[in-house]
């Protein structure tokens, strides 16, 4: 066994960004600190401690242990137990400068319960009530993930950030489950035994998108990066892939609404996430002309024109909803009418403030997370425009190897985004309206230039 | 309620392997005295009103007589022993027959991991303290925790002779515990002494004696005979002590509280009174 940093790594500390992660902490222990001096080129392996390790002071006698034996460490996370009856967690990277040393301060460690994580099965542990993991339950990242069960490293399937892992011992296979979707008996993964990660290769990604991997910025050359994401709207349409468009009602306030309409006629969008806002004023501005009441062509504002978009959800409401309102021949142009006649798979998710809202916006937000779930099954490119809420919950539920592009005026809309886990996102500052008709401009060319 | 002790008749009690410091063949037990002081003790527990059950012994199961290893009991769950030496694997099954025939939820721990039961999982108070090291291994400690959901403090045990957790530290109540200091590293010392309220420390002579491997029913200890100053201090706390000769017992490294196993929660356990 080569331990070489730089093979599978554990997880890695971006689930513990996410509020819901126990705080890291150093451990209490005054004799041993929580980080000793890392040696150059180290060999390491990852061990995991579990249970009253802090009371029973077994985590400063298995820190004491590795200091005293030439080795160093590294606490990756810890997670103390709140109440007295409380387990604790904490992931050691145990550092030795020889492959021998590590060997024999392993093996002293061991007997004291902290082992190395990859030489053990994942512990389960049945769920002891609906809608809630036991404690210690393992949370995961939304990077490729694989269990070890009966001594054979399975996939777990469904990978998404924040979520436990429920195995399912009879078919051998494990996925990733929501806590809300709990039921008790379900079989949870407890504790990072067992467990390992594989974080995305960024090296690999820069070629892509070398342009825009660096920090978010608004100095950037615009005209590379839209010419990146036309390239993979068309790979994605030529191939197997899916392209999901999260967009915001800006792209009906600036104008945007046509580009994204003539997008989804020419087959670059498979699945198309929204608020009620987006489609209210899109469906106002086919009725009325105008959205949020301001005639876009004009940019006036209209007569009693805050009523517009009341009146355009209340006529929807009336005829029962958008796909029927296309059907009766109301509503015949604009982002849900091309929705509608061109099979885009779209979902409304509502939210507090959503006046009426149109009869298909689900109302229910653990619902509209269950059918974002299915419908995100097979996307491989996300274009996330001028909406913060919507691209980081969506975000949230995509794995690290989804392409994320985040096209905001606000810089701290595509930081947000990277800040809450979703890291791969590549960020592009700009206004909206610019960059659909730039990024349409650049699919024409590039048709016209493959002669299709 | 009466406490309920399980025991099983030294019928095939000897010293057939070494296993311990303590045990040596060429130093075998007799069988007659043998008999003779499980009888006596088994008396001086029903006069202290515990209510004695005991298991059929089986042949070449010399070790079955420490029915302090059968398991770790927690309200109904009997979290099932798995010995470390192969030469009492063979007492597994039998207990594990007799607890689920007598209404026990049964718990085993999963593949390869040793634990030795009552012998090195005692609660006091609120906490579990779990021996580890010479028999039990400490991540079968953290599968109990994780299962029946209450601290549980692992304990190195260092010293050959003290290899199991009931051999150097005796839960008397839920505050007071008896220990022997040089059986433990500094960790489980500092630890113990965090942690129980009130420790009384007991020699090494005494220790020796097994004076630690004590049986508690209600306010009344029973030990090996030969612990005065032990019996001292539990009387200076109010303890009624009595003494019964086990020295057979000894010869293969078990005492008063091996040859036992309390099947509704020893007295020191909060969980006795929880609902």
């Amino acid at each position: 066994m080569d331990a070489r940093r730089g093979g599978v790594q554990p997880p890695t500390s971006l689930a513990s960004m996410a509020p819901s992660q126990p705080a890291a902490a150093a451990p209490p222990h005054s004799g041993a600190a929580a980080t000793a001096p890392l040696a150059p080129n180290a060999y390491c392996e990852d061990v995991e401690l579990r249970g009253h390790i802090i009371d029973s002071l077994i985590l400063p006698k298995v820190l004491d242990l590795i200091t005293s034996h030439g080795g160093a460490f590294r606490i990756k996370q810890i997670a103390i137990g709140q109440a007295r009856t409380d387990p604790s967690h904490a992931l050691i990277e145990v550092q030795a400068p020889s492959q021998e040393l590590l060997a024999r301060i392993l093996h002293q460690i061991a007997d004291h319960g902290a082992l190395p994580v990859a030489d053990q099965d994942v512990q389960l542990v049945p769920a002891d009530m609906p809608g809630a993991f036991p404690e210690g339950f393992y949370s995961t990242t939304n990077q490729r993930t694989e269990i070890r069960l009966n001594g054979r490293w399975i996939p777990v399937d469904d990978q998404e950030m924040d979520c436990g892992i429920a195995v399912d011992l009879a078919a051998g296979t494990a996925r990733t489950l929501p806590m809300c979707e709990v039921r008790t008996g379900d079989l949870i993964v407890v504790g990072h035994a067992g467990v390992r990660v594989f974080p995305v290769e960024r090296a690999a990604e820069t070629q892509q998108f070398e342009f825009m991997s660096s920090t978010v910025s608004t100095e950037k050359p615009k005209g590379a990066a839209i010419r990146a994401v036309a390239g993979e709207l068309r790979r994605a349409r030529a191939a197997s892939g899916r392209t999901l468009v999260v967009a915001g009602p800006a792209v009906v306030h600036t104008g945007s609404g046509p580009h994204l309409c003539q997008m989804i006629r020419q087959g670059y969008v498979d699945v198309l996430f929204a608020g009620n806002a987006l489609a209210a004023h899109d469906i106002e501005q086919h009725l009325f002309g105008t959205s949020l009441g301001v005639y876009l062509d004009r940019g006036t504002i209209a007569e009693a024109g805050h009523e517009h978009h009341l009146r355009a959800i209340n006529r929807i409401r009336r005829l029962g909803g958008i796909r029927r309102a296309v059907e009766a021949g109301v509503l015949q142009s604009g982002i849900m009418y091309e929705c509608v006649r061109h099979g885009v798979d779209f979902l409304l998710a509502g939210s507090i403030r959503d006046d009426g809202p149109l009869p298909e916006v689900i109302t229910d937000v653990l619902e509209a997370q269950r059918q974002m779930r299915r419908k995100l099954k097979g996307v491989t490119f996300a274009l996330m425009i001028a909406t913060t809420l919507h691209s980081i919950a969506v975000g949230n539920l995509l794995p690290a190897w989804v392409k994320v592009v985040c096209v905001d005026i606000n810089p701290s809309t595509v930081i947000k985004l990277s800040d809450r886990g979703t890291f791969q996102t590549m960020g592009l500052v700009t206004d909206v309206e610019p960059f659909l008709r730039e990024l349409l401009e650049e699919l024409q060319r590039a048709g016209a230039q493959q002669g299709g | 309620m009466a406490a309920r002790i399980l025991m099983c008749p030294p019928d095939y009690y000897g010293i057939e392997y070494e296993i311990n410091p303590w045990m040596d063949r060429r130093r075998p037990a007799d069988h007659a005295a043998a008999v003779q002081q499980w009888n006596a003790l088994r008396r001086l527990l029903s006069d202290a009103s515990a209510a004695i059950e005991t298991i059929t012994p089986q042949p070449g199961l010399p070790d079955m007589v420490f029915t302090a290893n059968a398991a770790m009991v927690f309200r109904k769950l009997a979290v099932l022993s798995h010995f470390r030496h192969p030469q009492r694997q063979g007492e597994e099954q039998h207990f594990a027959a007799w607890l689920e025939a007598h209404g026990f939820e049964l718990l085993r721990l999963p593949g390869g991991i040793y634990f030795e039961g009552a012998g090195d999982a005692l609660f006091c108070g609120e906490t579990l303290f779990a021996g580890y090291r010479i028999r039990s291994d400490a991540r079968g400690h953290q599968h109990v925790a994780e299962r029946i959901g209450c601290r549980v403090i692992p304990l190195e045990l260092v010293d050959p002779y003290y290899y199991h957790l009931d051999t150097c530290f005796c839960p008397l109540d839920r505050t007071t515990a008896a220990y022997y200091p040089p059986a433990f590293d500094a960790y489980g010392q500092r630890v113990l002494r965090e942690m129980v309220p009130e420790l009384i420390e007991v020699v090494e002579e005494e220790a020796r004696r097994f004076a630690c491997n004590a049986v508690v029913v209600g306010r009344t200890v029973v030990t090996n005979a030969g612990c005065p100053r032990l019996h001292a201090a539990l009387q200076q706390r109010g303890f009624a002590t009595r003494e019964t000769p086990l020295d057979e017992f000894v010869k293969a490294g078990g005492s008063a509280k091996c040859l036992t196993l309390r099947l509704d929660g020893e007295e020191a356990a909060a969980w006795k009174d929880a609902p």
